[in-house]
């Protein structure tokens, strides 16, 4: 056959590309999955407890059964996603094997490494990593990452982190357009990134990859504001299948994310969707309970 | 003239960038009444069943097929490609089917068998620097479809009448050509 190459920037970055306006869902099951699939969903993260879950049983959470990944893999057509531990190398090349389409190297599991995040170029599978600030999503992209995301604060079903995290991103960006070239080996230094990517997007103004938000989404409104505020998409947690009713709701998320600057078409999609997760506030969250802290 | 970009979901900025650097006016579609005002139309890359769900909710099934039927000039790519067909060996989404081939979706497997590579397409004289994320081939098409492109031995990129599909992504590339016969096909002269 003639010649072709795999495992590239740019086949890692463009099926990001592809995903972009869309939703992604935490499913932790074949039924959920295909209920995802046919609310509209871009693609599912395949996980054992949704991010509430696992802050309510405590314990250390790691990568999920690949029995119940294969099994959501048959479910669907839509791409896969699914998580390993930060610095966990060995269930990132087990989730290469399984043929996952995006693994997310999350702050949502236990870290396997306090200090090192995986190598994630020696991948062919690409990985979507979690940041706070334009320094940890340029540090992310020098490992490799292929998509970033908002960390937001999972399982709360709080935007507001995912909201702080967005405009910081945003923020660090405006600044590093308004430096002259002299400042930004400095800018480097301060936002602890790799030069090449701090003078790339003070050149371009924006994020070298596709950026979506995550951590506290549970409404239709809540996406809406995140793509106004910038995203490229959203992912979606606990806020879909720990809500009264699943569907309706993962469909409406689906459609506010289209149609996120119209505001009559919120209004309509917004209504009768029951009760939505109940949300945390952050200053309910004790000491070591914030996952945004894990990974640097 | 005005190029429209279907904008339910997938990569429809990148589309926008390419026929704007080429000096055309694009407006994102969304809504039946927006088809009217535009001289033809791009099908960007995404997922196509969230591309077919949306596009069913909000009423833009008939319509698209009265102006693709009528001679609207269009360009899928990849999903686009699958939104045009008639037919998917899955059977399993909703399809415009104004486009006289099946086609098989993530024919190449999941997103590590997703490649690059150059390839030579009838009409153009050097080659196209061809991204294929878990993409479609055609496995089938009526008599009066032109395959322009073949990888692996399965057509890539086809054109019936005005309708010209691709299974990869020019957008993604600096690849200009594509777009350029998506113009041409205005005027009249492709």
């Amino acid at each position: 056959m003639e010649q072709t190459a795999r495992g590239t920037d740019l086949v890692k970055r463009g099926l990001a590309e592809m995903l972009k306006g869309g939703v992604i869902m935490d499913v932790v099951n074949a039924e959920q999955a295909k209920i995802a699939e046919d609310a509209g969903a871009v693609a599912v993260m395949a996980l054992e407890r949704v991010p509430a879950d696992i802050r309510a049983d405590g314990g250390v959470a790691r990568m999920s059964d690949p029995e119940m990944i294969i099994g959501i893999q048959e479910a669907v057509s839509i791409p896969v996603m699914a998580k390993a531990r930060i610095g966990h190398f060995v269930e990132a090349q087990v989730l290469q094997a399984l043929g996952i389409d995006y693994i997310d190297e999350s702050e949502v599991l236990t870290p396997a490494d306090e200090d090192h995040h995986i190598d994630k170029w020696a991948f062919t599978t690409p990985f979507v990593c979690g940041a706070r600030n334009l320094g940890e999503a340029l540090r992310r992209i020098g490992e490799g990452a292929a998509m970033i995301r908002t960390k937001g604060e999972a399982g709360t079903g709080n935007v507001v982190e995912a909201v702080r995290h967005m405009r910081t991103i945003t923020n660090d960006i405006a600044t590093l357009r308004g430096y002259g070239p002299e400042q930004l080996m400095t800018a480097a230094r301060d936002l602890g990134a790799p030069y090449a990517l701090v003078k790339e997007v003070a050149e371009t103004g924006e994020l070298p990859v596709v950026n979506f938000a995550a951590g506290g989404i549970a409404t239709p409104a809540d996406a809406a504001l995140m793509m106004q505020l910038g995203v490229d998409g959203v992912f979606v947690g606990s806020g879909i299948f720990k809500s009264e009713d699943p569907a309706p709701r993962a469909r409406a998320i689906v459609e506010a994310t289209t149609f996120h600057a119209d505001p009559e078409t919120l209004a309509k999609v917004s209504r009768n969707l029951g009760v939505p997760m109940v949300g945390i506030e952050m200053d309910q969250l004790g000491e070591g309970e914030r996952l945004a802290e894990r990974g640097w | 003239m005005t190029v429209g970009v279907l904008a339910l979901q997938g990569d429809f900025r990148e589309h926008r960038r390419t026929l704007e650097a080429l000096g055309a006016d694009v407006i994102e579609v969304r809504r039946p009444d927006e088809l009217d005002a535009i001289d033809a139309l791009v099908i960007p890359g995404g997922e196509s069943t969230t591309i077919a769900k949306l596009a069913g909710l909000y009423g833009l099934m008939d319509p698209l097929r009265k102006h693709l039927r009528s001679g609207l000039p269009t360009l899928g790519t990849c999903a686009g490609m699958i939104f045009l067909a008639s037919d998917t060996v899955e059977r399993d989404q909703p399809q415009l089917g104004v486009l006289d081939a099946t086609v098989q979706r993530n024919a190449w497997g999941r997103q590590n068998e997703s490649f690059e590579a150059e390839l030579e397409v009838i009409g153009l004289d050097e080659p196209v620097h061809g991204v294929f994320i878990r993409a479609p081939w055609i496995t089938e098409i009526g008599p009066d479809v032109e395959v322009l492109a073949e990888w692996a031995g399965h057509p890539v990129v086809v054109r019936d009448g005005n309708i010209l599909a691709i299974s990869f992504h020019p957008e993604l590339t600096h690849e200009t050509r594509i777009h350029e016969m998506l113009l041409d096909m205005i005027e009249g002269d492709g």
